[in-house]
């Protein structure tokens, strides 16, 4: 089981904050594939990859990263602090 | 180095003062503080969305760079989330060193980090509806000169 949050205009596009997922995936752009096919609001909101950004146990990741041993994934558009 | 990620208002003014009398040693301290802009004269109000958990970790990482790097005194950074009315503080950061060519160098950094590395999302709430804040690969080629 892990734990997909999403941030900003994900969160608004997916309609939730977080989820806990079953999933075989073995890198992030897998899981990415598997949430495509759920449903069209999911392949909407990962339809650009270079537009979202993503942390694996809230560190900064990337796409082609392993989800061996992760907890929790987040996905969210590049962040606009200061 | 202190690190606060909070929803309430505060004022830089109390906050340098307080943090530079608790910082021993140091001849220069520099600060930023971060205001929310009203462009168009539309703004209604400002909301800012953060990861909790990540947010604070990504603060940490980011300072600890800061120190590692420059010889500081002292260093804080204070963020809010949440809503924000035009003129209200967003952030600040303040750091202290023997010389101020360590605090301004180190103060840079840190903003120049936290504005692309630190989990923050802006929408900006008009009249019109709402929008959220892109990012600027400016913000992101900043990163190039450290």
């Amino acid at each position: 089981m892990i734990d997909v949050l999403y941030f900003a205009w994900v969160r608004e596009r997916i309609g939730l904050p977080k989820e806990r997922l079953e999933t075989s995936a073995s890198t992030v752009a897998d899981l990415v594939e598997e949430l495509r096919g759920r449903e069209e609001r999911y392949a909407l909101a990962f339809s650009d990859l270079s537009a979202l950004r993503v942390a694996i146990d809230q560190e900064l990741a990337d796409f082609d990263a392993s989800l061996s041993g992760a907890r929790e994934v987040a996905f969210f558009p590049p962040m606009t602090g200061g | 180095m202190e690190i606060r990620v909070q929803a309430e208002a505060f004022r830089s003014g109390k906050e340098l003062e307080a943090f530079t009398a608790r910082t021993r040693g140091a001849g220069a301290v520099v600060s930023f503080s971060g205001i929310v802009r009203d462009d168009s004269g539309e703004l209604s109000e400002m909301v800012i969305e953060h990861y909790p958990g990540m947010t604070e970790k990504a603060l940490e990482q980011i300072a600890a760079q800061a120190v590692s790097r420059w010889s500081l005194a002292g260093a804080l950074v204070i963020h809010r989330y949440g809503s924000l009315k035009p003129g209200e503080q967003i952030m600040m950061v303040a750091t202290a060193a023997r010389h101020r060519k360590d605090a301004f160098e180190a103060a840079e950094f840190l903003m120049d980090y936290l504005k692309s590395r630190a989990p923050f999302w802006k929408k900006e709430r008009n009249r019109d509806g709402d929008s959220w804040v892109s990012a600027k690969d400016s913000d992101e080629s900043a990163l190039d000169r450290w």
